[in-house]
């Protein structure tokens, strides 16, 4: 009841959706980066939302399942020998997946009915890759490795790959067509002039990961350069080192960080910060906190929607055709 | 409301608690005290409560409330504490009150590559930097940079040194620096620019133990000298 890594792709981690309460500790939250694919892919295949998955980021591994067993993609489009689109595909014993590379964002949630079995490590199962515990081995995933999958799944009885009918609109949660705008709050140490972050376009620097997005630009003037001591951070906070060239942080964000903080990606906007590509276009615009607070729960609520209506689809799947997804 | 005190939003992950003189003992003890007597009656949606030098980050969980900001009701719980329970600055805890661990290094030789340079650049013999680092009681000022780093305060100033120029791209778990006015631990190994006078064989952090960090803000720290080939801690 697994899965086998015949190829590992370019950095594909185990994640849920993350490990918060820990930052006492000098632990960050890790988890999904985009939190939202997370959800979706976890709902397509019947799993509670944030059960453990498969993070790929730019180029996807090679899988081989040695059980049926039901996965769905969410996220950046890449190129798969099983349909890539939004929707459950159950998949029979011994078959490969091959997922290749990611076409229009960075990463993409791979979600397994029943969810992986791996061990939660301080209440979750993401993996730290700077503490190096976590996930598999606290680490990304390597050729060879064995992914155990949750034996309490129903196991999905197939013989050939079997497509559901239907799929899901990501949009308007993450919509990868557009051109990225992300909202943002202001940050509490005001350095750089107000507004100067969203006065210009930027651009992905190639010297991203987990921990942060380096972005490239008109340099911009720090105002008030004081040495300034460590302070608490967060994902989605925008800190601004002596070189001018904003860090958006990621899911991997350390604790503390000592540059100023010049703004905040609101919540909502996580998942289309998460899928920016190296040399992607990014540009920013203000946003109030209630604006923030507004906008995180429609869209929650359309998650419980979105989530209501697979359920249905799922149970008529089994219905009319006898087998079950997942 | 304590005076000196200043509430921030950290976006809408956190509050920010803010104490008006940064990187000072005084200002560290208020934001330790602070740190526990807001953890004395945590409620459910407080997620975490992160000390810094001068700031403590209260984390609230952003699905505890469905109909309203959870960061305006942890603002209402907070103002209420304030002018209630912790209307009074709070005192600091006596040093001979606080937790201290101490840390067992080989200082030099293979676990401290950088000592002599050290020496050198301080204008004092090796055996005075082991002397004066081991002689100071420092302050866990909080863990961050990586699970269970501490930032520990109380550096003789004497041992002052830069960074490396060039970051060595794998430090030995338990290494022991100096950067710049800070002295700390190296938890794991992994890249790192401080020099490296000494190592340590106590596990700073370990997932599987409860609580998984040895150390925790507001603890006091001595390192103590062992000499290489005694096994550390043994």
């Amino acid at each position: 009841m697994s899965l086998e890594v015949l190829g590992p792709g370019l950095l594909t981690t185990v994640q849920d959706a993350g490990r918060p309460g820990w930052r006492h500790a000098g632990v960050g939250v890790a988890g999904a980066l985009d939190g939202w694919s997370l959800a979706v892919a976890n709902r397509l295949v019947g799993n509670a939302p944030d059960a453990a998955a498969l993070e790929i980021t730019l180029a996807g591994p090679t899988l081989r399942l040695r059980r049926a067993a039901t996965i769905a993609l969410c996220g950046a489009t890449l190129d798969a020998d099983a349909d890539g689109v939004p929707r459950p595909v159950t998949l029979p014993a011994g078959a490969t997946l091959r997922l290749g590379g990611c076409r229009d964002g960075a990463r993409t949630l791979l979600a397994v009915a029943g969810g992986l079995a791996v061990d939660a490590v301080l209440g979750s199962a993401s993996t730290d890759l700077r503490g190096g515990f976590g996930g598999q081995q606290g680490r990304a995933l390597l050729r060879g490795d064995v992914l155990p999958l949750r034996d309490d799944a129903p196991p999905a009885v197939t013989d050939r790959v079997r497509i559901a009918p239907w799929w899901v609109d990501p949009t308007p949660d993450l919509d990868l067509a557009r051109e990225a705008v992300l909202r943002v709050l202001r940050g509490s140490d005001a350095t750089a002039p107000a507004d100067a972050l969203s006065a210009q376009p930027w651009r992905v620097d190639a010297a991203s990961d987990r921990q942060g997005l380096r972005l490239e630009g008109a340099a911009l003037a720090i105002a008030d350069r004081r040495e300034r001591v460590s302070e608490p951070v967060a994902p989605g906070t925008v800190q601004l080192p002596p070189g001018g060239a904003p860090i958006v942080l990621l899911g991997d964000a350390q604790t503390h960080g000592g540059y100023p903080r010049i703004a905040h990606v609101i919540r909502a906007d996580r998942p289309r910060l998460a899928q920016l590509r190296p040399g992607d276009a990014v540009r920013f615009v203000r946003c109030d906190a209630a604006t923030a607070h507004a906008l995180n729960d429609a869209q929650r609520v359309r998650l419980a929607r979105m989530a209501l209506a697979i359920a249905a689809r799922r149970q008529r799947d089994a219905a009319s055709t006898g087998w079950r997804i997942g | 409301m304590i005076r000196g005190v200043t509430v921030e939003r950290l976006g809408e992950d956190a509050l920010l608690l803010r104490t008006a003189v940064p990187d000072d003992r005084a200002t560290l003890e208020v934001v330790h005290a602070l740190a526990e007597r807001l953890a004395d009656d945590r409620p459910a949606w407080l997620e975490d409560i992160v000390p810094a030098y001068a700031t403590l980050a209260l984390f609230v969980d952003p699905g505890a409330h469905v109909d309203g900001d959870p960061l305006e009701v942890a603002e209402r719980w907070l103002a209420a504490r304030l002018e209630d329970g912790l209307a009074q600055p709070p005192v600091a805890t006596a040093d001979s009150a606080r937790r201290i661990v101490d840390i067992p290094v080989r200082y030099g030789g293979e676990d401290g590559p950088d000592l002599d340079m050290v020496a050198h650049h301080c204008g004092l013999s090796p055996a005075d930097v082991v002397a004066r680092h081991a002689a100071g009681v420092y302050i866990v000022a909080m863990l961050g940079f990586a699970p269970g780093f501490p930032y520990l305060v109380g550096l003789d100033p004497a041992l002052a040194m830069p960074r490396r120029a060039n970051p060595r791209t794998c430090v030995a778990a338990g290494s022991v620096g100096i950067g710049g006015g800070q002295t700390g631990i190296y938890p794991a190994a992994g890249p790192g620019g401080w020099q490296l006078i000494g190592r340590t064989d106590v596990a700073l952090f370990d997932p599987a133990r409860s609580p998984p960090s040895l150390l925790r803000a507001g603890d006091r720290l001595r390192f103590v000298a062992v000499r290489s080939g005694m096994g550390g801690t043994g």
